[in-house]
């Protein structure tokens, strides 16, 4: 078991903890930077388990998709970011919990 | 040998995403997940996934979190968040309730699944992944260019439209607002 | 002519609709002409009718005339058809014949009303639901007329609605024959349960058939509805209120043809009636009795013109459910029509004198209109004998068969209606000489009444004297229908055998006819006494111009457990029908106040929502659906 190589399942499960690790830190971090970052956890992630996949599967669609969800994910912060940005330029201290102006 | 990679790698990451969401200081979470970035970066290379392992690393690690950095040095938004309270109730029980599902459920479907990877194939969709199909030893990087570019090109080149959108948008977001009227009529009027 | 039977009722129909059209434009009185024409071309087929079923043999004088197929349903089959035998060709000659009488009476009396035109758009729509009733194949074609009459009687009972007694005296009339309406359905529903179809032939076939319960049902569940219709004990009392429309409504509608709708409907089920226990004639023809007793006691002491008349006209009524009741249709049917002819030109004389006095109704204020109102006075008192039975008019022999066939089924019965004879002479004696004889009193009632003006009686215009004396003529030579001097002068007994049967009788005829004639003349002596000469004093008691208190103890009875029953109705649905629907609207709000609270606008509480959504999903995907 020690010398054995690291399958396919290994990388899922990898993928899956590092997941599970992201969504916490989304829900339990106020800091908006910080729960941007944890997002990008989740999105490294998934891409993980694709590329482990396409190598098992022979197909490099995979990869293909990983290309698209980084050059989306760059798309994502730079939106993100600039929203923070004009957010906290008027409240400089503000946290997720401070933006809640669309109560019901 | 693998085995040590993968290991070594799983650490790194691990490392990188629990430093993350524990770390108070903004600046230190942004660099936790450079460790975790380049954590994965480290396995694509062992998946073979060379040409994403370096977009991984210039783009992900080399830009994105070059922006966050910015922006937190930029606004000055360093200050440590404490970590101690929580306003909302039932929050933290909820979180770990949803993490641990999540990891519980996944780990759970992918060991139960582990011998049936790749048993059911997805229908091979077009002409070229079935050439891609033909040369599997092509580098990586052609491999990936040919599919991309054939299969996906519309995507890709909407891809491109999508950064242009999202670079004019956070300009105009991130502007400050336009000079007030009053400014210019006390000028015309002095 | 019988192919075309459905013009009969067309034409009228097409009357109404035309006159719904152009009505307003066509005014006064072309409008009136049109409706009178409408009525005389339905009387014109009537006549052709009646002639080719004569000219056919006596048992083929029958003739059925489909126009659709009604109501197709399973095993229920109901074509909109008529039945032209003798039974509804006679009723139609003297319902078209009659009503054209009244229809061209009318342009006279409405002359100078705001809704003339309107007045004969009700008209024409009430021969045509009168002819469908009557033609009618099935009891459902009769029940549509049947309904059809009814709200007529309402719409022009209420006529002049801006006046509230006029408006509740149609209320009144229609929900109490709503009430009748109900034993009528009744019976449908059995007699379609007990053979299948709803059509007369069809039912009367089969009588023989029907267990003697069923038949004895659908007799008196029919009669029921007669009662509501034709205004016996204990449904009149819709009657003596109608009297709120004008005068020729109470000549067509509540004299001629809709009350006698009632004796119709029986005497269409005769073959039922025939088959059914003993006990339903015999209730019939009581009921026809007491009411006709008790309708001529009110009558006596009442002092409104039409009053005496509705009261009148309950009572002969009940005559005729007192034949029906005696197994003898044919007297009933002929006294239908004798009654038709002489109440029609009495009301029809009445408004006549309420027209010329200036609506003056109450006969205290009048007196000694004989000479100012020649032509009016001669047809009143031709109708008055008529009434009366006096012979050789039409009354006497129409009222005399029915005296016989009550003799032939119960002394009782007869000696009833011998009293009932008494008093109507009396009454109709009483109300001529009131009105046209003694000293002028309307005089006492412009001094009572302030300045008013003189009251100048006059004679009515020529166009409303001719239907009174048509009518008088009738009155007077009606009797040869039926004379009962042997088979040939039976001709209206004949002429009806094949629908109604023969009613033979072994009593002595004349005895009986010459009571008869006494007792009227005892009536008419009583009535000269005491209000002509003056020789004693009149006997109104309270009680009976009050009508036996019947109209107090109905509203009591209405106004105590009855609103008691339809306040408990009301509150139900305030509260419970309502108060469900709005407790649901009141639930939905509240649930939505709680539900709102969801939107905190926080958005990690939604982030927590979406994980929790996503752990569910998943559980499901990989627990549930597992390795599939």
């Amino acid at each position: 078991m020690i010398a054995a190589a690291p399958t396919t399942t290994w990388y899922l499960v990898l993928a899956a903890v590092l997941f599970g690790v992201g969504t916490v830190g989304v829900l339990v971090r106020r800091n908006p930077l910080i729960m941007l970052m944890c997002i990008e956890l989740m999105l490294n992630a998934v891409n993980l388990s694709f590329v482990a996949l396409s190598k098992k599967l022979g197909d490099i669609g995979g990869q293909t998709t990983v290309f698209f969800v980084m050059v989306v994910a760059a798309a994502e912060v730079v939106v993100g970011l600039g929203i923070i940005v004009a957010i906290l330029r008027r409240k400089p201290n503000a946290t997720a919990d401070d933006l809640a102006e669309l109560k019901g | 040998m693998q085995l040590f990679v993968f290991i070594c790698a799983g650490l790194m990451i691990l490392a990188g995403a629990v430093g993350v969401i524990t770390r108070s200081h903004p600046v230190h979470a942004a660099l936790s997940l450079i460790l975790t970035l380049f954590g994965v970066a480290v396995l694509y290379i062992a998946q073979e996934a060379q040409f994403l392992a370096v977009v991984q690393v210039i783009v992900y690690a080399g830009a994105i979190v070059v922006l966050f950095l910015f922006v937190i040095m930029l606004l000055g938004v360093d200050k440590a968040e404490d970590l101690q309270i929580e306003p909302l109730k039932l929050q933290r029980k909820t979180a770990g309730i949803v993490g641990g599902g999540v990891i519980g459920l996944i780990v759970y479907a992918a060991i139960a699944s582990r011998d049936n990877i790749g048993v059911v194939k997805p229908p091979q969709s077009d002409a070229v992944t079935a050439v891609d199909a033909l040369n599997p030893h092509d580098s990586n990087v052609r491999r990936l260019a040919r599919d991309l570019f054939s299969d996906h090109v519309l995507a890709f080149e909407l891809t491109s439209v999508l950064l242009v959108i999202a670079v004019v948008g956070t300009v105009l977001l991130a502007r400050r607002a336009p000079k007030s009227p009053t400014r210019t009529t006390t000028e015309t009027s002095s | 002519m019988l192919d075309v039977v459905w013009l009969i009722p067309a034409l009228p129909l097409a009357g109404f609709v035309l006159i719904l059209l152009f009505g307003r434009r066509l005014g006064d009185p072309k409008a009136g002409y049109l409706a009178t024409l409408m009525c005389g071309a339905a009387f014109v087929v009537t006549v052709g009718a009646f002639f080719d079923l004569l000219s056919k043999s006596a048992e083929e004088r029958e003739h059925i005339s489909k126009v659709f197929t009604w109501v197709p349903v399973g095993s229920l089959k109901v074509d909109f058809s008529f039945l032209a035998d003798p039974l509804s060709i006679t009723m139609c000659l003297f319902v078209t014949g009659i009503g054209t009488l009244i229809h061209l009476y009318s342009i006279g009396y409405m002359h100078g009303d705001p809704r003339f035109s309107k007045f004969f758009l009700y008209l024409n729509l009430f021969a045509f639901s009168m002819l469908v009733l009557v033609l009618g194949e099935n009891m459902l074609v009769t029940f549509l007329g049947w309904e059809g009459v009814g709200t007529c009687s309402y719409l022009l009972i209420a006529f002049w609605h801006e006046r509230d007694i006029a408006a509740t005296a149609g209320k009144k009339a229609f929900v109490t024959n709503r009430v009748g309406d109900w034993g009528f359905m009744l019976s449908m529903f059995f007699a379609f349960q007990a053979t299948g179809t709803l059509s007369y032939l069809g039912i009367n076939d089969a009588a023989g058939s029907i267990a003697k319960s069923t038949a004895t049902a659908i007799a008196l569940f029919a009669f029921m509805g007669a009662c509501g219709k034709s205004a016996q004990l204990p449904l009149y009392l819709w009657l003596p209120d109608a009297m709120e429309g004008p005068a020729p409504v109470s000549a067509l509608i509540h004299a001629a043809t809709m009350v006698t709708a009632g004796v119709f409907l029986m005497c269409r089920m005769s073959p039922v009636l025939e088959v059914s226990s003993s006990y339903a004639p015999t209730l019939i023809a009581v009921v026809g009795a007491v009411t006709a007793l008790f309708a001529a006691t009110i009558a006596v002491a009442q002092n409104d013109i039409k009053k005496v008349l509705a009261y009148s006209t309950i009572s002969q009524l009940g005559y005729m459910f007192l034949a029906v009741g005696s197994g003898a249709y044919t007297a009933a049917i002929f006294h239908m029509i004798t009654h038709a002819f002489f109440k029609a030109l009495l009301f029809l004389g009445s408004g006549a004198v309420i027209h010329g006095m200036h609506d003056e109704q109450d006969m205290r204020r009048m007196g000694a209109l004989r000479k100012l109102m020649p032509v009016t006075a001669a047809t009143f008192i031709v109708g008055w004998l008529s009434i009366a039975g006096v012979p050789p008019f039409s009354g006497f022999w129409s009222k005399d068969d029915i005296l016989l066939a009550a003799y032939d089924k119960s002394p009782v019965l007869w000696v009833i209606g011998l009293v009932t004879a008494l008093l109507t002479a009396y009454y109709m004696t009483r109300q001529v000489i009131m009105v046209f004889y003694g000293e002028a009193r309307w005089h006492d009632a412009h001094e009572e009444h302030g300045a008013h003006g003189d009251v100048q009686p006059h004679e009515s215009p020529t166009i409303m004297l001719i239907p009174l004396v048509v009518l008088a003529g009738l009155s007077i030579v009606g009797g040869i229908l039926n004379l009962p001097f042997n088979a040939t002068t039976e001709k209206l007994t004949h002429w009806l055998e094949p629908v109604l049967g023969t009613h033979d009788s072994d009593t002595a005829k004349l005895p009986l006819a010459a009571v008869a004639t006494v007792i009227a003349i005892i009536g008419i002596a009583l009535a000269i006494m005491i209000y002509g000469k003056h020789k004693a004093k009149p006997i109104e008691p309270a009680v009976l111009a009050d009508g036996w208190h019947y109209d107090a103890a109905v509203s009591k009875f209405m106004g105590g457990p009855g609103r008691g029953a339809f306040d408990a109705v009301a509150w139900y649905d305030a509260n419970v029908v309502d108060g469900a629907v709005n407790g649901i609207g009141r639930l939905v709000r509240g649930t939505a106040q709680k539900i709102r609270t969801v939107q905190s606008g926080n958005v990690r509480n939604y982030a927590a929502a979406i994980g929790v959504g996503v752990v569910l999903l998943l559980g499901w995907f990989v627990v549930v659906r597992g390795n599939r």
